[in-house]
Formats: C-alpha cells, structure tokens, sequence
C-alpha cells in the first residue's frame, strides 16, 4: 500500500525497506515546522521506499506497505495528551506528531495554522462545518455521530488559541447536525452552534469568517489577521479522538459518490488505500469517464486508480459519460458581459474582465489591476457563465504564470 | 483542455481541469427567452396595426438572420446563428420602426443593424452599441420623413391590406393611401395636447410598432427579471430618473413640461428602458455602474425631448448612454474583497 504525504516540507521516512511495521506505528517524522508525521495505516512489511503516483499526475516519494494477511490490525497507540492539563506548546507538538492536516481538503498541517504568531491575538475559534462543497457530506456525518469527539477537539484548541468565544457553523440544511453539536455541547464550554444559509463557496474559511463575524480578512491575509482562528470540523473531531489516544492519523471520511457510483455514502476509509480498491468495493458504473477527488467544483479529475487516498481526500466523485459529456459537448461563445461571474464571484472580482485579460495573456496586468492572485478558485464564475467560458481555468493558468514571473523578479 | 489517459486495466478517464458540473445558463437559452418576452409585445403590435406590424417584424427578423448568416460566413466565424440573438435585435429592431415604413427600408436597416452594430466590431459580445439601434438610427438619418411618419392605431381596414407606403419600390417616395396623424409625443411637442394616460398605458395610440403598450412592455421586463436575464436596475434607473425630473418640471411649468406619467408612458420610453437599454453587452456590468448607466439615459431623455429639436429622444439617449458604458465600466469596479476602498489603481485599458 502507498503512502503519500505532499503538505509543506515532506516528512522523512525513519523506516527501512523490509522492516515490519504495526499499525499506529510512526514510519516518518516531520522535518521542520510545517511538516506533519505519518503512521502506518496497517501492520504490514514496508515494500518499497519511492516513487508511488500522486494525483498531480507525477510520481512523488511514498512508503509501499505490505498488509499482513490476516493480522489482527491492532493499533499501536503513542503517549496520551490530557486536553485539561497539557500546555499549548504541548498540544501542538502533540497535533503535529499525529499527522493532522486540514480534513477539509488543502491538507495544511493543522498545528502550523493553529499556533498564534507573536503580536497576533485570537478571540474567537470558528468550527467550520459548513460543507466545503456541493456532494460532499463527511462534515455532516462527523457532527452527527462524532460531537463529543468535536467537543473534545475544542477544549484542546482553546487552550491553544486562548479564544474567548466559540462558534461552530453549520448550514441550514443540516438542522440535524446543529441539534446533535448542541446537545454535546459541555455545560459551561459556552459554545455557540450558528446555522447559516447555504451558500457555496461559504465552506473557504475567509468566507465564513466574513458570514459569521462580518469581518473581512485583508487580501492575502489569514483569519487570524482579524482576530479568529478557523478549522474544520472533521479536523477537530480528528484532534479530539487521536490526541486523549496519543494516536495518529489512519483513516477518515470521505463521500464517495455520483452516478457512476452504486453504493454511494461516506466511508471511513484507511489512508494510503488505492483508489482503485476503494471503488471496486463500492461499485462502479460501467461507463465512468471521469473520477475526481474532492467536490465537483474544486475537486481534481484522476489520470488513474491506482493513486492512494491521503489525508487531503475529502470526497471521491464518478460521473459517467452523461455528466461529462453535457459539459464537454457545449460550445464556448463570445462573453456577453452578462455580469453573472460578477455577481457570483464570492470575492467581488471581475471574472469577465479577468477572462478577457487571460485570453490575451496579460497576466501582469491581471495581477495588478484587477487583483487574481486573491481568487481562491472556488469556480463559481466557471460554473454560471452562460457563455461557458472556462474562466476560473483561465485564472489557474494566469496565477502560476504571475507567480512564476515573480519569483523571477526576486532572484 | 480535455484529455483521455488510458487507464490499461479497464476504462479511459477524462481529465478535465474543475468544476466538473455547470450550472447550465447559455447564451441561447437567455436569448430566446427574450424572444419570448417580447411576444405579447408583438402580438399586440399585430392587434393595434394589423397586417403591416406583421409585414414589418417579418422582414426585420429576416433582414437580421439573413444578414447574420451571411456576414458569418464572411468573418469566417464559428456561426452566432443558432443561438438567437440575431432574431432578438431583429424583432427588437422591428418594434421600432414606425408601422407602415416601406419594406425595403426595413431590410436595409435590419443589414446595418447586423453589419454595422454588430458584425464590424467583431460580432457577438463585441458591439459597443445596441444593434438594434444602430441600425434605427441610421434609418433614422436616412430616411427622416419615412421614419416619422405615423399610422394612427386600430384603424378599421388593417387585417384586410397593406398600406401603399409599405410596398413603395426601393429609392422611390412613398405614398400614404390612410391617415397619418401625430404621435402622443410630436402632438404634445408642437401642440401641447396630452393624450391620457390611460390609452397610453394600453397603447391605443399611434407610434412606432412595437412601443405603444407599456403594460405588456412592463410585463415581459418583469418576466426577463425574475429568470435573472435581465438587470432589472438599468429599467428602474431610467424610469425613477425621468419620473422625477419630469415631476420636477412638470410642477414648475405645467402648461409648458409634460407630467411624469405621460412622459414614462409615451414614445419609446418602456421599450427603450427595459429591452434596449438592458442589452448585456452594450450596458455596464456591475450593479452600481447599471444604476448610474440607467441615470444618465434617462436624464438624457428628458432632456432631448423637452430641450432637443425632436418629440422623441431615447434611441440617441440610449446610444449616448451605450458610448459610456466603457468608461462606467472602467471607473466602477467591484470591490475585491479583503481590498480597502483606496485601491484604484488604474489596471490598464
């Protein structure tokens, strides 16, 4: 089974070819401070150490382990972390050495984003549960049968923010899941369950401190610039299960879906499992052209099923040629200047100006007058462009251009 | 963009860069909506003047296709034909045509709607003007007399013959076998008699093809705006505008300044506010810049037909409002978020 780990500076493998490893057990240690450590997720041989296929398309280094057949699958658990005495510092290292990473899908090592840089000060943690994208459900199911764990969670960043206040937000559709947080909510915690519209992309984490607090982070800023601290809800779940264990991370949940998939729901699936296993148990439709890892607005097409499922996984999505060929069959026209990407941008950006720039390649004049480095491509402008524009495409491309420009410029 | 990797044990997968599922607005499906709302519009036209209305909207809907399908072929293009915006300027641009006008008049102007307005700039989404009016107004300086020249409404004979004017051979004058009379504006203009509000409302009054009914105008904006085909603050914008400052005038100078509901229910002013004004390409894109497009046009209207030599001024005022969509666009801009106020920084173009 492979391993990939690709978030901030790769952690270094502290196994060797051909040592048995028990599940549970630290196989590589993070280097530096965004960096995060990785544990076996099955009690097995280590095969190989090298290349394994990413999701990017290119190999990148991994840890190939053999499963034992028939092996109990028993954990090995690390030293416990008290979420009532253990210090800040404590509790970060503790985050760090149980390979947690943002569960919402950008994979950033969770400590990094929770350690309060000096002069900054943090009063409210925001629990994001607000799905990040249409599809996906784990958020949903992870408050609903895991609240105690998030409450756990909690305790352990409040400690490590120092937040006066706690807010966990979930969207209107999921009443269930505001009802459960409430009920688990420990008497004296004072936090709060906010239920807000549903809204895409309200799930990005500015967005939602601007939808809970109306506070706006400034352009290529973090929450904690205005005083918050965001993190996912699975996240803090994770942190509130793996930390009382001293244990690392294994598994998650991810939803696996689409019409090209038979037996759709969120699974708790082990990391490092290859996509291809995961979906031959589920089922696949015969005629899926096209699979994608995340939500069908950000998420990234696969080349291949033989990539593992990481710590990044949020949902896995099949459609068959029905789907895809509705959007590869349409042409693309002339903009209209219709203005829909304008009032769809969650940002304020000019998608149709943007467009037009790319188209040109002027991509400098993109960056510095009409502000793309700020666009997070959350592909709304894509999605409502009755032209069907590929614009959000457009800006991916122009946005490495800009920034490969500008590593030029600072040798 | 789209490429198949083999997959060697089972399937080919599609790669695609995301999102993976779309929303399914297109540009036909806006187009033919305003096809749509402008129906009942033309229906009525129709009921009020009979078999010319019919015979005018044909042949500038057919001016317009056939102009688009040719010039297509010239510029090379892929083809805009399908998706209906030829026969959206080409109706639009019927309904502003004075009932009557010779036929060939209308072909001619339908061509340089659809060469001139649109297919000189680059065709689709390029024309910095409304088509539609591009080619009126040209009509408009061509042919003066032709272009003002009104059939009175509902008359009794006109499901049973065309009048002569219509058919008059191209370069040749026409004749008026009916009555031709004043347009509520030209009678209220040169003899200051106001029509009621009430016939204008319903549109048994004279005028051009397609402009006299404001109800059903009304009707088909409300119907574009509630399927979000339409910025619904351009039409509010000019009509709040024109409202207020005939209001304003009316109540210094009665005798001399029209009142406001005459002046919202009169001459092109319905049509132009919420079908021409409101075309996507040639109008600012951005909400506030829509209100402040929608404010100057219709202080333009009012200003052209109570100061200006002409009854009617909301072709040029809407052409005049169309030169400085650019600039709006150009000076207001969204407000980036996580950007503070200070920032217009001039971007270029």
């Amino acid at each position: 089974m492979p391993i990939v780990q690709h978030i901030g500076k790769p952690a270094v493998p502290t196994v060797r070819e051909g040592q048995e490893v028990t599940r549970g057990q630290r196989i590589a240690e993070p280097d530096g401070f965004v960096s995060v450590a990785m544990h076996a997720p099955v009690s097995g041989t280590v095969r190989r150490i090298g290349p394994v296929p990413s999701i990017l398309g290119q190999m990148v280094t991994g840890i190939w382990i053999q499963p034992f057949a028939g092996s109990t699958q028993e954990v090995m658990d690390g030293p416990p972390c008290d979420p009532e005495t253990a210090s800040a510092d404590e509790i970060l290292r503790a985050i760090q050495l149980a390979g947690v990473v943002g569960l919402g899908g950008a994979g950033f090592p969770t400590h990094a984003k929770l350690k309060i840089p000096d002069g900054k000060h943090c009063d409210t943690l925001l629990i994001n549960g607000a799905e990040c994208e249409p599809y996906l459900t784990t958020d949903h199911r992870v408050m609903l049968e895991h609240a105690e764990d998030v409450m756990t969670g909690i305790r352990y960043l409040r400690t490590l923010t120092g937040a006066e206040r706690i807010v966990i937000a979930v969207e209107a559709n999921k009443q269930d899941a505001a009802e459960s947080l409430r009920k688990a909510v420990p008497p004296g915690l004072g936090i709060e369950v906010q239920v807000l519209q549903v809204k895409y992309p309200q799930g990005a984490e500015k967005m939602l401190t601007t939808a809970l607090l109306g506070r706006e982070v400034p352009s290529g800023g973090l929450p904690i610039d205005v005083g918050c601290v965001c993190t996912n809800v699975a996240t803090t779940a994770e942190i509130g299960q793996l930390l009382p264990l001293g244990r690392g991370i294994q598994e998650r949940v991810i939803t696996i879906g689409g019409p090209g998939v038979r037996k759709k729901g969120n699974y708790r699936i082990t990391i490092g499992t290859p996509l291809r296993f995961v979906l031959d148990t589920v089922g696949m439709e015969d005629d899926v052209t096209r699979v994608f890892l995340g939500g069908p607005m950000m998420g990234q097409a696969v080349s291949s099923l033989d990539i593992p499922i990481t710590k990044g996984t949020t949902g896995i999505i099949a459609f068959t040629e029905r789907e895809t060929g509705r959007v590869a069959k349409v042409r693309e026209y002339p903009c209209i200047r219709c203005g829909s990407c304008l009032e769809a941008c969650p940002i304020f950006l000019n998608p149709s100006q943007l467009g037009l720039l790319a188209r040109n390649g002027r991509y400098e004049e993109m960056a510095n007058g009409y502000h793309l480095l700020d666009c997070f491509e959350c592909g709304s402008c894509t999605y409502v462009c009755p032209s069907h524009i590929p614009l959000v495409q457009h800006f991916r491309v122009a946005k490495k251009q800009v920034r490969k420009l500008q590593a030029k410029a600072v040798p | 963009m789209t490429t198949a990797i083999g997959d060697p044990q089972r399937r080919t997968l599609v790669i695609r860069s995301s999102p993976h599922i779309v929303s399914g607005a297109s540009v036909d499906t806006i187009m033919f909506h305003v096809v749509v709302a402008l129906l009942p519009i033309s229906a009525f036209a129709i009921y009020a003047f009979g078999l010319t209305a019919l015979t005018t909207l044909g042949a500038a809907i057919v001016a317009c296709v056939v102009a688009e399908a040719l010039l297509n072929r010239v510029a090379g293009n892929s083809g805009t034909l399908g998706d209906w915006s030829a026969v959206v300027t080409g109706l639009l641009y019927g309904l502003t045509l004075p009932p009557g006008l010779p036929l060939w008049m209308v072909a001619v102007g339908g061509f340089l709607a659809i060469g001139v307005g649109k297919f000189l700039f680059g065709g689709l989404g390029y024309n910095p003007f409304n088509p539609a009016l591009v080619g009126r107004a040209m009509l408009q300086a061509a042919f003066p007399v032709a272009m003002t020249t009104w059939l009175p409404a509902l008359t009794a004979g006109r499901f049973a013959r065309l009048p002569s004017s219509a058919l008059a051979l191209p370069f040749c004058e026409p004749t008026y076998d009916v009555l031709t009379g004043p347009t509520p504006l030209s009678a209220w203009k040169f003899d200051h008699v106001a029509e009621a509000a009430s016939d204008l409302a319903l549109g048994y009054v004279s005028g051009s093809t397609g402009e006299t009914c404001a109800v059903l105008i009304l009707l088909g904006g409300v119907y574009l705006a509630l399927r979000r085909m339409m910025s619904w603050r351009i039409p509010v914008a000019i009509l709040a505008t024109v409202a207020l400052l005939s209001a304003v005038l009316h109540a210094i100078e009665p005798a001399r300044y029209a009142s406001a509901p005459f002046m919202l229910l009169s001459g092109g002013l319905m049509l132009g506010a919420v079908f021409m004004a409101t075309d996507m390409v040639s109008s600012p894109m951005t909400h506030p810049g829509a209100i402040v497009y929608g404010v100057v046009i219709g202080a333009l209207v009012v200003v052209i037909r109570t100061w200006g030599g002409m009854p009617e001024g909301v072709m040029y005022a809407i052409l005049l409002g169309n030169a400085l969509t650019p600039l709006i666009d150009q000076q207001i801009r969204p407000r980036t978020y996580g950007h503070a106020h200070r920032q217009r920084k001039a971007g270029g173009a």
